[in-house]
């Protein structure tokens, strides 16, 4: 009896076939899971050990707060306490430029735009996705240095002690670095903002609320978690990008201050790799090392807040 | 579930990202590679075929069965020109093998007066002390380094205290050598570049240039000195061309006839230095002077940004 039910059951054949397809998914797919596990691991092991030597041959201290980078000087000093720096409040400033205007441009394609409009802009959302980076910072290049310059002719005119940097500084890596960061934080922030039950708009304007305090009231408390998705994915995106900001920054190690040439961990590595030796390049490893900490840090800090959202939102 | 999703999906583009950002240094290692590689290989056909060519004529069969090894140790900088001679040479004459290290130009012609290599790459003129220990001056090639600025820029020219001034940070102003008003943008390369290595070390000014860009490759410092009004820069001498001026150093014009003439402070002569003459050497270094003098050689040299000696 049993058997027979099994044949009606199964389009495969007996229930011997069925057990082992089954079988092999499952080992198809815990291998699949492994693979990623396996390249996490042997990414975080990988740059532990060739990163961490220099910490202790140079000196952590020395390393992480200092603050002169002369690695190839006949005394070598090898501080990237301004790197760290630049990279910190770059991160942050373009996060703060970024976030608001990707937010704003969510609500407007999940909320307000008419549908022939959100036609235009949502395609044009996707296109700057898919805008490779190197071309960011060309443009970057071409037309907000020369901006920048002259701003920074008419500002520092009289000012002796400011090196000019013909306008590769802290701003314009930002200004980029915002705008590379908008359609990530578009994207999954309208998802999120869409995925919000209708039910739970309806009865906020049926309680005669307006369609802006539906939306700031309801609509984003309710997406936040996603929202939340988008800023993460977004310095995920801000810390990580090399290219762009390596043709725009000017790339000098100084104090991230807005009109000086300024280097983030990304452009130390990137720049320098190509001919650096020994002890420079096991520096160079180690900006990898701290680079990789910080991208550790901020996404278990802020799935941290996703998860504190998540429950108040089950109350 | 929803948020659980998107939170599996926060963490995965995340771990997406790290990997993302790991692969990209990794292929810039890769990256730096291949200059060498595609020299050889623009080099090799072409040895191939005075290759052929040479086994047609009768003479040809004593080079083929040439063997041997030769050693070589010093500059860092001259690491391109070095390993693209040893791998040409040894495509050119399979029995002979080269080895190349870089240890530094003193460090090079210690070990020939030691005698534990045949040929020591100094970056610089030898000492007398040198030549004293035995040391035969061979100069290979020149590398030249040229000053650069926006088309323009009205500065005539610039002296050696002006520039090192300039790269130090004291002047700060085109008017105080002679230009318009207009601030100076310094622009240079990064740690590590043997341009920089160069400029540096012929200014006597290491470790103390200010600079307010440090770009990481010679394309990148001619196309920010083109497009900014008030920079300055410098490259190679091989790859200055209309978008940029090059300045005369000390009313000497950047020209390879000035160089060879020595009147060109931004230079230096690469020597491979050898233990008493050439023609006292084993048979396989003599091959490799014969090289380095021969047509093919004065490709190599081109071909990796020097200038040649007649």
């Amino acid at each position: 009896m049993t058997n027979n039910k099994a044949n009606t059951f199964s389009i495969i054949g007996s229930m011997k076939t069925k057990s082992k397809v089954e079988k092999s998914a499952q080992v198809v797919f815990t291998t699949c899971a492994f693979f990623a596990v396996l390249a996490v691991f042997s990414i975080t092991l990988y740059m532990i050990i060739n990163g961490a030597p220099a910490l202790s041959k140079v000196g952590i201290s020395d390393i992480l707060f200092g603050t002169v980078w002369k690695p190839t000087a006949s005394e070598p000093f090898y501080g990237i306490l301004y790197v760290i720096m630049t990279s910190i409040i770059g991160t942050f400033l373009s996060i703060l430029i970024g976030v608001p205007i990707g937010l704003f441009t969510a609500i407007f394609l999940a909320e307000v735009a008419p549908k022939k409009l959100a036609g235009i802009v949502k395609p044009a959302v996707e296109l700057l996705a898919g805008i490779p980076s190197v071309i960011y910072g060309l443009l970057g290049l071409l037309l907000l240095n020369p901006i920048m310059y002259q701003w920074e002719l008419l500002i520092f005119k009289n000012d002796p002690d400011h090196q000019f940097t013909g306008g590769a500084n802290l701003i314009s890596a930002v200004i980029v670095l915002a705008i590379m960061i908008l359609p990530t934080v578009i994207n999954i922030s309208e998802s999120a903002l869409k995925a919000v039950p209708r039910h739970l708009k309806e009865a906020s304007l049926a309680l005669g609320g307006s369609h802006i305090q539906t939306i700031f009231k309801v609509m984003i408390p309710a997406a936040k978690s996603g929202i939340v998705t988008a800023i993460v994915l977004g310095v995920g995106r801000a810390i990580g990008e090399a290219m762009a900001i390596s043709l725009v920054s000017g790339s000098s190690v100084n104090m991230p201050l807005p009109f000086n040439s300024v280097r983030f961990l990304t452009t130390a590595i990137v720049s320098e790799m190509g001919y650096a030796s020994d002890l420079h390049r096991e520096v160079l490893f180690t900006i990898g090392l701290v680079l990789f900490l910080f991208i550790m840090i901020i996404n278990l800090l802020l799935t941290k807040v996703l998860k504190k959202g998540e429950k108040e939102n089950d109350k | 579930m929803k948020n659980r999703m998107s939170k599996l999906v926060a963490l995965l583009a995340v771990s997406a990202l790290v990997v993302g950002t790991l692969a990209g240094c990794g292929s810039k290692e890769e990256a730096a590679a291949p200059v060498e590689e595609t020299v050889v290989e623009e080099a090799a056909p072409a040895a191939e075929e005075t290759a052929t060519a040479e086994e047609a004529e009768p003479a040809a069969e004593e080079t083929a069965d040439l063997s041997g090894s030769i050693s070589m140790a010093g500059s860092t900088s001259m690491e391109k020109l070095a390993t693209a001679l040893s791998e040409v040479f040894m495509a050119k004459y399979p029995g002979v093998t080269v080895t190349a290290e870089f240890t530094g130009s003193s460090a090079g012609i210690e070990s020939l007066a030691a005698g534990s290599v045949d040929i020591g790459n100094s970056s610089r003129a030898l000492k007398d002390s040198e030549k004293e220990a035995g040391a035969v001056e061979n100069i290979v090639a020149i590398d030249g380094i040229a000053v650069v600025v926006d088309p323009a820029n009205t500065v005539a020219g610039l002296t050696k205290d002006q520039l090192i001034g300039i790269y130090k940070g004291e002047i700060k102003n085109w008017s105080e050598v002679g230009g318009t008003d207009a601030p100076i943008v310094v622009v240079g390369r990064e740690a590590g570049s043997g341009t920089r290595g160069a400029f540096e070390e012929l200014l006597e000014v290491e470790d103390a240039c200010v600079y307010a860009n440090e770009l990481d490759s010679t394309g990148a410092v001619m196309a920010k000195v083109a497009s900014t009004p008030g920079a300055i820069g410098y490259v190679s001498l091989d790859v200055v061309d209309d978008t940029v001026l090059a300045l005369p150093l000390d009313e000497v014009e950047p020209t390879e006839e000035n160089i060879k003439a020595g009147s060109y402070f931004l230079s230096r002569p690469f020597v491979m230095a050898t233990k008493g003459e050439v023609a006292t050497q084993s048979e396989a270094v003599q091959a490799l002077f014969e090289f380095l003098a021969s047509d093919e050689g004065k490709e190599l040299i081109k071909s990796v940004g020097l200038i040649t000696v007649d």
